[in-house]
């Protein structure tokens, strides 16, 4: 148990219910290619995998340093795009991969930090906005310099042989196929930087960041350069949603604005952090599970009760697979309702 | 080293004006180790003003602020700090959300220069959480030290505050009406802590307060704020016996 305490930052889910609910998950995605067979159960399981990590650093940004940024599928998708252009241009290899994200992490990393010294000092309203203009004006130069980026297209690349879903590690009917590998690799990418994340957290650094957030004027009188701390935390995050891009490019072999930089997939992280609890990264992972979960499925379940409520009046329409948005809008409005510090809010126990 | 040593604080013509609104005017005053010096002053007097030029929250618009003999005018509130000014705040002035440790922890943790550790868990270090635990012993707050702070009643986050500033371990304690919205029996345990910092003679303790018990059997010296000025100045007897203090301060509602 200690252990585990250990590789949990000391700040295991407090509560049984808590506890029952992210192991679930945990085990769910650790084993997800025994448990749910079929190449979609395998997508939608990889997809929760980069989603919780880039919730989670948005969680370090919104929750735990109180930053509203809006920039934060622009790192993702310099992430996405770094090790796709790498993989395209320079083919197939690992040093491909190390390359673009070598340098995705670097071209984040000093975005992040140009933005915040230019815009963390001013009122949170402005940086927010500042965010958003830095965001679209990424998000169109991606779309217009289609000759290195793929343009609305995006890229389409191969990995590394170990990675093709072509692969197998050993004949026969225990065949290793590439697309396990990848699964793995993404799976054990997630859970590092989820640990890592929760140990930053975690750590004194962590509590400066919600010192920062509780009072920023009261963590500067006890002698924190609350900047400095903040510049750091936004670079932690940047960096953090870079390396869930490469994650998403990895497993989805293809790299392009809609997959990565959308305003769409921003509004997505922000409704995970917000359902999943603000301020605890194991809202993130609740958030990430349900939300990738609903969008996945919930058109198929609506399209089942249609079928089963065919004959009713009324129902069958309110049912019918097209109106899965409206569903989704209400289960959300829902959930703020029921839960309003968030499902882990109201999981764990009060302190 | 000088023969004359330099004082711990000194302000020289320190002064604030909000629009035409001149709060504290041409202030010059000079604090030094090993004393005790409450400021007194009907409400609006620049008390607080004063201590926000001091601390740093504020930027003078005329004057100087000299810590030790160095100019710390232009300095922001964080470096202030980390040079040993110490301040604790009038309106209880909190880590809302953390518990009752982790607001003293972080004092702690940013005298002894923590804040950067990123890959440890705070749980690792122990004489952080030892000295935090200490402290809270020594303001009485140990039998709530896991609970958030805005959970607490008003008298605790008072003490809460004074342990803030006691793990700072400055050489100069502000301290804001420490004592304000305290019931009675509370008082004794800020009076005590202050006058064990008092006994310890490298350290300026400035005081703002109206409880005049409180300032009499603390205080070596009184300086009295009028309209943003410095009226008076002298060893409490002869300060409080003088006539523009008894009209000023005191006035009608003698206490």
């Amino acid at each position: 148990m200690s252990i585990l305490r250990a590789i949990l930052s000391g700040d295991p889910p407090r509560g049984r219910p808590l506890a029952l609910v992210l192991t679930a998950i945990f085990v769910g995605l650790a084993f997800a290619p025994l448990l749910f067979p079929g190449i979609g159960a395998l997508n939608v399981a990889a997809k929760i995998c980069y989603f919780v990590v880039l919730a989670a650093s948005y969680d370090l940004l919104l929750g735990y340093t109180g930053v509203v940024s809006f920039a934060h599928t622009m790192f993702f998708g310099i992430g996405g795009y770094g090790a796709g252009l790498a993989l395209y241009d320079l083919g197939p290899s690992w040093s491909s991969i190390l390359i673009g994200t070598g340098a995705a992490l670097l071209v984040a990393i000093a975005l992040a930090l140009v933005i915040g010294l230019f815009s963390l000092r001013v009122r949170a309203i402005f940086f927010a906005m500042i965010t958003l203009a830095v965001a679209n004006a990424f998000s169109i130069l991606a779309s217009q310099l289609s000759s290195f980026t793929g343009g609305e297209d995006g890229c389409t690349f191969r990995l590394p042989e170990l990675l093709r879903p072509g692969f197998r590690l050993v004949a026969g009917p225990f065949a290793i196929s590439g697309r396990l590998i990848s699964y793995y690799l993404v799976f054990f990418a997630a859970l590092i930087l989820f640990l890592l994340m929760l140990r930053i957290v975690n750590s004194p650094f962590g509590r400066v960041l919600q010192a920062i957030r509780e009072n920023e004027f009261r963590a500067e009188a006890l002698g924190y350069r609350t900047m400095v701390y903040r510049s750091i935390g936004n670079c932690l995050a940047a960096a953090a949603a870079a390396l869930a891009g490469v994650l998403s490019a990895l497993w989805l072999r293809y790299t392009g604005p809609a997959v990565t930089l959308s305003f769409d997939i921003m509004l997505d992280i922000l409704l995970m952090v917000v359902i999943g609890g603000m301020g605890t990264l194991y809202g993130a992972v609740i958030g990430a599970t349900i939300f990738v979960l609903a969008e996945t499925y919930l058109q198929s379940l609506m399209a089942a009760l249609n079928h089963a409520t065919e004959g009713l009046p009324l129902l069958p329409l309110l049912f019918h697979p097209d109106r899965w948005l409206l569903w989704l809008g209400v289960l959300f409005v829902l959930s703020v309702y029921f839960f309003p510090a968030g499902i882990v809010g109201g999981l764990q126990k009060r302190r | 080293m000088a023969t004359q040593p330099a004082a711990a604080i000194e302000t020289r013509d320190l002064s604030i004006s909000f629009g035409g609104h001149v709060a504290v005017n041409a202030v010059s005053c000079a604090f030094h180790a090993g004393t005790l010096t409450a400021i007194v002053g009907p409400n609006g007097a620049g008390k607080t003003t004063y201590f926000n030029l001091i601390s740093g929250q504020l930027r003078a618009t005329a004057g100087r602020v000299l810590f030790k003999g160095a100019d710390i005018t232009a300095l922001a509130p964080s470096r202030r700090a980390r040079a040993g000014l110490g301040r604790a705040f009038q309106l209880t002035n909190l880590f809302p959300n953390l518990s009752v440790h982790e607001n003293v922890r972080l004092a702690v943790q940013s005298r002894l220069g923590r804040g950067l550790d990123l890959l440890r868990t705070w749980t690792r270090h122990s004489a952080l959480i030892e000295e935090a635990d200490d402290i809270i012993r020594q303001v009485g707050l140990s039998a709530r030290r896991t609970l958030r702070a805005r959970l607490l009643p008003h008298g605790d986050q008072r003490k809460l505050e004074v342990a803030i500033l006691l793990a700072l371990r400055p050489e100069v304690f502000l301290f804001d009406e420490p004592t304000a919205g305290m019931s009675v029996d509370e008082v004794p345990v800020i009076l005590d802590l202050i006058h064990a910092i008092k006994g310890n003679r490298d350290r300026t303790i400035i005081l703002v307060e109206h409880k005049m018990d409180v300032v009499s059997s603390l205080a070596d010296r009184i300086v009295v704020l009028h309209n943003g000025e410095l009226v008076a100045d002298g060893d409490p007897a002869s300060v409080m016996a003088l006539p523009i203090v008894q009209e000023a301060y005191l006035g009608a509602a003698n206490v």
